[in-house]
């Protein structure tokens, strides 16, 4: 029965949780097909290095039914692709084979597919295929990869710049010279990955009767593959189809095109067969893309008052040998520049950035791509400013942002901002936190030796990324999301989307969204998506997207059904259907409300007995609604975290107290379901800022490729997470979503540093480099004292 | 080592015979031979979790073992701890406090915290999270997670 109240607003729990939680999920490794092949990589051992010879004998000397299938064999059936982008024609990105074919360019690049009947077999088969390499230098080292004597990821490209650029607005040097106060500071962020626990997983079915292709696999934007699986291997696109079945967490990683991917259906196709290939956590380390592995120089300049006058970053991101086919490379770095003190006043600005190749795992979107850089850096020069001028961090920060009577402003980093709600975060958060107590708490432990430290930091967060960033870039990935919603015989509820679920809960929303919509209960609604060959086309799953952009793509179906339905029970009814409405699960009267007809009898005659209807009725019980959002390049949500924490330093050890954040992402579906994308967020955060790192010689080796050796967020250790809201819908939607997705990653980093470096104050030390470990903290802590 | 062994065990409280080879590991096993896809895999390390299953009443890292070791054992999946409902309460708070997003470490996460159940008592928060520890979850935080072991224990055990 539906709920009088609505069911948008209400922490519902998920039907699929229910499904996950009992051990059904479905995940693709679940799936079952016959006749199956498994395949499994040749990789290379080296960053850098020349395919001499590839000898398969070996292989199937070990295996003799095994399949050897070389770079150059796979690239004769496979198009390569290229991660340019048309608006920026100065960016360089080199074409790239699903297999290597003459140089390899990472360590762990595949050189070649070995298929056998089951995975063991293949791996086993594998490990012997004979490789004849040529070792060549590599360029591993971020700060050197752009010196002149340095080796070239791609040669024929003469130097290993992908991009630069520069922002200039007012007069940033000029301001920074003449304020009273200037802080700046040199920060890292180190290069890491996603890690979903559920591994890269692909099935590609070639059926050679008809010439259809059908791809199961674990990716977030199945509608990317499609298109990519279509041009690279020449099948016409409706007869390719790619299912998304239950995800195992993806968090961008998935979003991407990968090479193996693709060769799998390269394979499938060469064989008739369906065949298997299931990432190990290792090949997961050395092949799913990169992120974050940026060096940022900045310099804030505040008047006495605490006031901003400058601001100035240099930023130098490394990639990988690659940049990701269809998704901005450069963003990692862009994101920094644009966004870092956005929700500040300023006019005084510059900025540049360059971005270079390197030889390590191509580079991609993760969770929050570059925010937690700008905020981190931006953030923390605040709080050396606020010192500078003795004024509390907080306060410093109030004194700063945009006036409400300023918006809508466009930031000197490029951003156009309808409305941000800082301030009243902020206020939230001191409260909760209780800031005042735990400054003098702070300060009184301070006395006996106990080194806590407090991180209040502002972010900004960019989601729901739209046509004027996409369309122009000739990227081949829609920005617009669909729905069809149905009434189903029964008076039930279907909603087809082409959002992607990967455990975030959209689905969930979505189904909430329509119930509403629909005067119908949430559980009457069943939602589904995937399926590139039912759904309506669509974008999928990243940049937070799925309710702002997905969600009113749903709630414009349910509303064209509604229409729809009142039109066909006036008719029944030989009433004005302006003066019906829908309401728990009846056709009411809408001056009344008095119910005048079930919704299961609207839809049983609609169905079933349409010799009861007028002549000429014809009933239209499914309606498809797409979304584009266009009223604003993307939708920007806003928060203040919080971090309170203590540093042991005789052993470098940081010990989390509590973490907070206050966060708007504007209406608020299912409060259950945002605040677990915060929570989930800021520990992914937590592990950019305290554990995480892809480490590298300088050759180019991953000398961590394994949960053993690289560290992530566990739950002892952690503090509990408390969120609060503050809820400003925007205008350009019925719905009013922004997205919750990122917010968590976005701002933990820099909370987390912020009070790192307040707890180190007295001890005149400071970190700047990401991960933070305890050989880090002793360091500064030593290279601090006397 | 011969390359293929014959093994007896239960499973789920069902009979098994089945002729593995040696070197394939317990969840393969499960998997593979048995269809219970439930049981997941995320290092083969013995790092994160996802493969905890239940073997003689304990947990154990079903990548750690192989399936020969498993020769005469009873062993226990998500699948089987569902249909006796003997979890049914962790599993409803899971649900209830949204403490599983993916879900991919969840049937790990239910069979460890089905063995926390065992001390007979409300556990603190950190006690939770140092018994959870061994489990790697990236979606959630834990924090939810904690709550929903937390919730249980008290309605088993009194706050
Ligand atoms: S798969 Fe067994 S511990 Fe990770
Ligand atoms: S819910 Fe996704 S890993 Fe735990």
């Amino acid at each position: 029965m539906a709920d009088p109240a609505g069911a948008v607003g209400r922490p519902l729990p998920r039907s699929a949780a229910r499904r996950l939680a009992f051990g059904r999920g479905k995940y693709a490794d679940d799936l079952r097909f016959p006749g199956l092949l498994h395949l499994a990589f040749v990789r290379s051992p080296h960053a850098h290095a020349r395919i001499l010879a590839i000898d398969p004998a070996p292989a199937r000397a070990a295996v003799p039914e095994a399949l050897v299938f070389t770079g150059a064999e796979i690239a004769a059936v496979c198009a390569p692709w290229q991660g340019t982008m048309e608006h920026l024609p100065s960016m360089v990105s080199p074409p790239q084979h699903a297999l290597a074919v003459e140089r390899v360019v990472w360590q762990g690049e595949p050189v070649a597919a070995v298929v056998a009947r089951t995975r063991a077999e293949a791996e086993d088969a594998a490990g012997e295929v004979a490789v004849d390499w040529e070792a060549l230098p590599a360029a591993a080292v971020r700060e050197r990869t752009l010196d002149a004597d340095a080796a070239l990821v791609h040669p024929g490209l003469g130097s290993n710049l992908c991009f630069a650029t520069t922002i200039e607005a007012g007069e940033a040097a000029a301001a920074l010279a003449n304020a009273a106060h200037v802080v700046e500071g040199s920060f890292s962020f180190a290069r890491h990955t996603g890690v979903p626990l559920e591994m890269r997983t692909v099935i590609a079915d070639y059926d050679p009767g008809e010439g259809r292709l059908t791809v199961h696999g674990s990716h977030q934007s199945p509608w990317h593959q499609q298109d990519t699986l279509s041009r690279m291997l020449g099948i016409p696109e409706q007869l390719v189809r790619v299912v998304s079945p239950d995800i195992g967490g993806g968090f961008g990683i998935k979003l991407h095109i990968y090479g193996e991917e693709i060769a799998v259906s390269a394979v499938s196709r060469l064989l008739g067969r369906p065949v298997k290939y299931v990432a190990d956590r290792m090949e997961s380390f050395v092949t799913d893309v990169h992120a974050r592995d940026q060096g940022v120089t900045a310099r804030l300049g505040v008047d006495a008052d605490g006031r901003i006058g400058g601001l100035s970053v240099d930023a130098l991101t490394s990639l990988g040998a690659y940049g990701s086919y269809g998704r901005p490379p450069i963003s990692e770095g862009m994101m920094t520049i644009m966004m870092a003190a956005g929700a500040y006043a300023n006019a005084n600005y510059q900025a540049r950035l360059r971005v270079a190749f390197q030889n390590k795992p191509p580079s991609g979107m993760y969770r929050a791509v570059g925010q937690p850089i700008a905020c981190a850096v931006a953030e923390q020069l605040l709080d050396w400013a606020a010192h500078a001028a003795g004024i509390d961090p907080v306060e410093l920060r109030r004194r700063n942002y945009w006036a409400d009577e300023d918006y809508p402003v466009k930031t000197p980093g490029g951003l156009a901002i309808r409305r941000l709600s800082p301030r009243q975060c902020l206020d939230r958060l001191a409260d909760m936190m209780g800031y005042d107590d735990l400054r003098a708490e702070q300060e009184r432990l301070r006395g006996q030796g106990v080194y806590r430290g407090i991180g209040v930091a502002t972010f900004l967060e960019m989601t729901s990324v739209g046509p004027a960033y996409y369309g122009p870039s000739g990227a081949r990935i829609s920005t617009q999301d669909g729905a069809t919603v149905r009434l189903e015989p029964s008076g039930a509820v279907r909603c087809v989307t082409s959002v992607i679920e990967l455990g975030q809960g959209t689905h969930a929303a979505l189904a909430q969204i329509v119930a509403d919509r629909l005067g119908v209960a949430a559980a009457d609604v069943g939602v589904v998506g995937g399926d590139t060959a039912s759904a309506p086309y669509g974008g999928g799953a990243w940049a937070s997207r799925g309710l702002t952009i997905g969600g009113e793509a749903a709630w414009r179906a349910a509303d064209g059904l509604r229409a729809n339905i009142l039109e066909l029970a006036g008719s029944i009814l030989q009433a004005d259907p302006a003066a019906l409405d829908l309401a728990r699960g009846a056709v009411c009267d809408r001056a009344t409300g008095e119910a005048r007809i079930a919704l299961a009898e609207i839809a049983r005659i609609g169905h079933f007995r349409h010799d009861m209807l007028p002549p000429g009725v014809q009933p239209e019980l499914a309606v498809t609604r797409h979304y584009v959002p266009d009223a604003a390049p993307f939708a920007l949500a806003n928060g203040v975290q919080g971090s309170s924490l203590e540093v042991d330093v005789e052993t470098g050890e940081i010990r989390l107290l509590d973490h907070f954040v206050v966060e708007d992402c504007g209406r608020i579906v299912n409060p259950l379901l945002v605040e677990e994308q915060i929570r989930g967020g800021v520990v992914q955060g937590i592990g950019g800022a305290l554990f995480e790192e892809c480490r590298y010689d300088a050759d180019g080796q991953m000398l961590n490729a394994s949960f053993v050796d690289y560290l992530v967020p566990m739950a002892a250790g952690l503090p509990d997470i408390h969120v609060g809201h503050v809820e400003t819908p925007i205008e350009e939607t019925a719905l009013g979503t922004k997205g919750a997705g990122e917010a968590g990653t976005v701002g933990a980093p820099a909370a987390i540093l912020l009070a790192v470096n307040d707890a180190l104050r007295p001890l005149g030390a400071r970190v700047t480099a990401l991960p933070i470990g305890p050989e880090a903290v002793l360091e500064a802590v030593a290279g601090a004292r006397p | 080592m011969e390359e293929f062994a014959d093994i007896e065990l239960t499973v789920n409280g069902e009979k098994i015979a089945k002729r593995v080879e040696a070197r394939q590991h317990l969840v393969d096993f499960l998997r593979i031979e048995l269809g219970l896809t439930g049981s997941h895999l995320g290092c083969e390390h013995g790092v994160c979790g996802a493969c905890t299953v239940r073997v003689d009443g304990q947990i154990v890292r079903g990548c750690l073992m192989l399936a020969i070791q498993a020769d005469g054992a009873d062993v226990w999946t998500i699948e089987g701890v569902s249909d006796t409902g003997e979890i049914e309460d962790l599993q409803e708070a899971f649900i209830a406090r949204n403490a599983l997003q993916c879900g991919y470490c969840t049937p790990g996460m239910l069979l460890t915290a089905a063995e926390m159940m065992e001390a007979g008592r409300k556990m603190s928060r950190t006690e939770i999270r140092e018994f959870l520890s061994g489990n790697y979850c990236r979606c959630t935080g834990y924090h939810a997670i904690v709550d929903a072991v937390e919730t249980t224990m008290e309605s088993r055990f009194g706050g």
